[in-house]
């Protein structure tokens, strides 16, 4: 009874948080009601799927793994679920809005990931663990220190994709209805809390589930309904995008002076190809190197093997996600397209720069506008679910942490495997809510910081460090101790050693001439030659000069405040009334431009160098997948010749033979 | 339930029947998983060096590009059939009979 006051509770509390915004958000206030009755009877049927676990959580083995009952299929859901993570729902479909063929080549990336799970981690870690990412490193390696290191490599894992969502959802909550960015960070790290600490994986794996379920109607009503005036013909949908004049201009804008002599129709076609966003070969190569191969190492994603019977369940679990994440990333191609063609990029990004918000403007377009209550139900629909799907994420990030923490440091390190079940459900629950706290706190600490490529760092991290380490303990008879942990520590630490020297971070130096660009413009450039690259090391690092093509001249750039009076000075009362509009807007636009660069001015004019005290990146990429996992494999198998391990040794013929046949798999334990 | 003292590891490490079953498995494995590597950073690379070939309209203004991409997923698709069905159909079984025998595979000690 206790149980159901308390969710009751945390219920109440999301209403009343949410009811005196007042701010602006992309629903109207008069349609704000439908709403909240949305979000809250999703969240609803969430908070009764925890309550009901609840009750069945009474092992270790329940709170951890949900007692091995999940099935494949449903499983396959909640992998997708977990996968399926604002960032590839919002994201992918707003890249696809704005920037056309490479968004979606970005999804390709994240299904691919997918098959390195199949073949060769999902089964074997199946037979191998039991709840966590330490028990499959230290079923062969010194167990303490390979649970230690499994530990804080899982831990910063999560902590990075965590912050990611954090940040994420409280900008959504924020744009739809209005709400206080601190309030919805809080509101989605309690309701995380609820789900996990009472209903433990078995919540979480549930709620997974039915928000998978829920995205994917969704996408499917909105696919259909983008599609549906084309008679379901690819082609014809294809051709209506290439002829389309918002599509065009948002070309134009990107290429800037190139498209000059394109014709329409060759701007509408250039949105299919690709090069739009991604223009660094060799980052883009970085970058899916890190999605192929961090999908594998996600703790989040390892730790649902542990939750079905056996490895064959295991196997279908992936066939299943793969069929499920697939089938999605192929919708997101006609709601990206669909929202480009309806909402128009223009729109999209002046709401939100990385285009997050393209799935649910195009939701409420199709269903009648800004000014229906159908369009608004279904804006209402797609944003609450996005908000379940960061909640859900958010949950399977905090499990696994407090897994790492409880069953892995607590349980085998410190009490050397002596707890009984009470006392370890109970440091799972404390565990927890500590990582629930410090979500919240980061989540707060990082508003308004530029979070995007965090999610590309925690697959880089994954890959470099947790990869190698279990590919490795799993077929490579020679991996031992020490190799696994000098592995886990370089490959996690030169993947984020390379991102703090990267263009990701800021560099104050550059943000003020690029302020002073658009205060005071800039003056032409002459054409630059064709430059040889110095050596392969060059094409990564920036202390040497690396190959670049010859580049036409430039012409003078006039400042943005000179672009104001120069479009005022044009308007007079002769104007049409639509064009002064247009150009109002346009005036608008620029000042808000302007007023940023004064602000990062005044920011930024005192400071000279970059967290890492450097005046410009270091680092030429973005991901640094392309150095870090080699390296991180290198490491394992150097540190492996290099030394010997008894242990190692002598348990190779058990893992081996276990991790094939899935013999005794009823009583792994250490 | 078996023991675990009951089992000679060495022992059903070196038995024939695992040895051909490990073999067998990480033979089709590699394959597949070189093939999808492959494929897979043929996207970013003909993106980055080949993009004229990735721009030829084939099919009213759908590109060879477009295709690609989309092939990738079916390739995924197909990789996971091809592997479930050889698993579920062959490498279980084997699997199966080992485990049964497990306790009678001693080896020489």
């Amino acid at each position: 009874m206790k149980l159901k006051s308390f969710f009751c509770a945390v219920f109440t509390t999301f209403l009343v948080l949410s009811i005196p915004a007042h701010a602006q958000g992309a629903v109207a206030s008069e349609y704000r009601w439908l709403t909240f009755l949305v979000f809250s009877s999703i969240i609803a049927a969430t908070m009764y799927i925890t309550y009901w676990a609840s009750k069945r959580v009474k092992s270790t083995a329940d709170f951890y793994a949900a007692g091995n009952s999940i099935s494949g299929l449903q499983n396959g859901w909640a992998i997708a679920g977990d996968y399926l993570s604002a960032a590839s729902f919002l994201g992918i479909a707003g890249l696809i809005s704005l920037y056309g063929y490479d968004g979606f080549m970005y999804s390709v990336g994240f299904l691919m990931g997918y098959i390195a799970v199949l073949l060769v981690i999902a089964e074997p870690c199946r037979n191998i663990g039991k709840y966590t990412l330490g028990d499959i490193l230290a079923f062969r390696n010194d167990p303490k220190k390979t649970r230690v290191i499994a530990a804080l490599s899982t831990i910063t894992v999560s902590i990075f994709y965590l912050t990611a969502q954090m940040v994420g959802g409280g900008v959504l909550v924020k744009t739809l209805i209005g709400i206080d960015y601190e309030v919805s960070v809080i509101v989605v790290g309690c309701l995380m809390l609820a789900y996990v600490v009472f209903g433990g994986m078995v919540a979480t794996t549930y709620v997974q589930i039915v928000k998978a379920v829920l995205l994917v109607i969704a996408s499917l009503v909105l696919v259909t309904l983008v599609w549906l005036p084309y008679g379901f013909s690819l082609p014809a949908f294809l051709q209506a995008v290439v002829d389309d004049p918002k599509i065009q201009a948002q070309v134009a804008k990107l290429l800037g002076t190139a498209a000059s002599n394109m014709s329409a129709q060759e701007l509408g076609q250039r949105f299919l190809e690709p090069g739009l966003f991604l223009k660094d070969p060799i980052d883009q190569i970085s970058l899916g190197m890190a999605l192929v191969f961090g999908t594998a190492g996600l703790p989040h994603i390892l730790m649902r093997f542990f939750t079905v019977p056996n490895a064959q369940e295991a196997r279908k679990s992936v066939v299943w996600a793969m069929a499920i994440i697939g089938g999605f990333y192929m919708l997101t191609l006609f709601l990206g397209f669909g929202a480009a063609m309806h909402v128009g990029p223009e729109t999209i990004g002046s709401i939100d720069k990385g285009g997050n918000m393209a799935a649910p403007l195009l939701a409420q377009y199709l269903g009648g506008g800004e000014n229906s209550l159908l369009g608004n139900f279904m804006l209402a629909f797609v944003a609450a679910v996005a908000f379940a799907t960061i909640v859900a994420v958010v949950a399977g990030l905090v499990l696994a942490s407090a897994s790492a923490i409880a069953h892995d440091l607590y349980v085998n390190v410190i009490k050397d495997g002596n707890a009984s079940q009470q006392q370890q459900i109970k440091a799972a629950r404390i565990a927890s809510i500590g990582v629930g706290i410090v979500a919240i706190v980061i989540g707060m600490l990082a508003k308004g910081q530029n979070v995007a490529h965090l999610v590309g760092m925690a697959f880089a991290v994954a890959a470099s460090s947790n990869l190698p380490a279990i590919f490795l303990t799993l077929y490579w008879k020679k991996c031992n101790t020490t190799g696994v942990v000098m592995g886990m520590l370089i490959g996690a630490g030169s993947a984020i050693l390379l991102v703090l020297i990267s263009p990701n971070m800021t560099y104050p130096q550059k943000i003020v001439a690029d302020a002073k660009i658009v205060l005071e413009g800039a003056a032409g450039k002459p054409a630059i030659a064709a430059k040889a690259s110095e050596g392969l090391i060059c094409e990564f690092f920036t202390f040497c000069q690396k190959a670049e093509p010859a580049k036409p001249a430039e012409a003078a750039l006039d400042s943005l405040p000179f672009q104001v009076v120069l479009i005022g000075s044009e308007i007079d009362h002769g104007t049409p009334l639509a064009e002064s509009k247009k150009a109002q807007i346009k005036i608008a636009t620029l000042e808000k431009q302007i007023a940023k660069a004064k602000a990062d001015l005044t920011l930024f004019s005192s400071q000279k160098n970059s967290m890492m005290g450097l005046e410009k990146p270091l680092f030429r990429l973005k991901n640094p997948g392309i150095i870090s996992i080699p390296l991180g494999f290198l490491m394992v198998i150097l540190f492996s010749l290099l030394t010997r391990d008894k242990r190692s040794e002598e348990l190779w013929e058990e893992l081996y033979v276990r991790q094939n046949t899935g013999l005794h798999v009823e009583d792994v334990s250490h | 339930m078996i023991k675990n003292t009951d089992i000679h590891w060495q022992a059903i490490e070196a038995d024939p029947r695992f040895q051909a079953l490990h073999r067998d498995k990480n033979r089709f494995l590699w394959r597949m998983m070189l093939f999808a590597l492959i494929y897979f950073f043929c996207l970013p690379i003909a993106a980055a060096y080949f993009q004229p070939i990735l721009t030829v309209k084939i099919w009213g203004v759908m590109n060879i590009g477009l295709l690609f991409a989309l092939s990738q997923f079916i390739v995924a698709w197909c990789i996971a059939a091809i592997y479930a069905k050889r698993a579920n159909a062959e490498f279980d079984a084997r699997a199966k009979a080992l485990i049964d025998d497990a306790h009678n595979i001693k080896g020489l000690i």
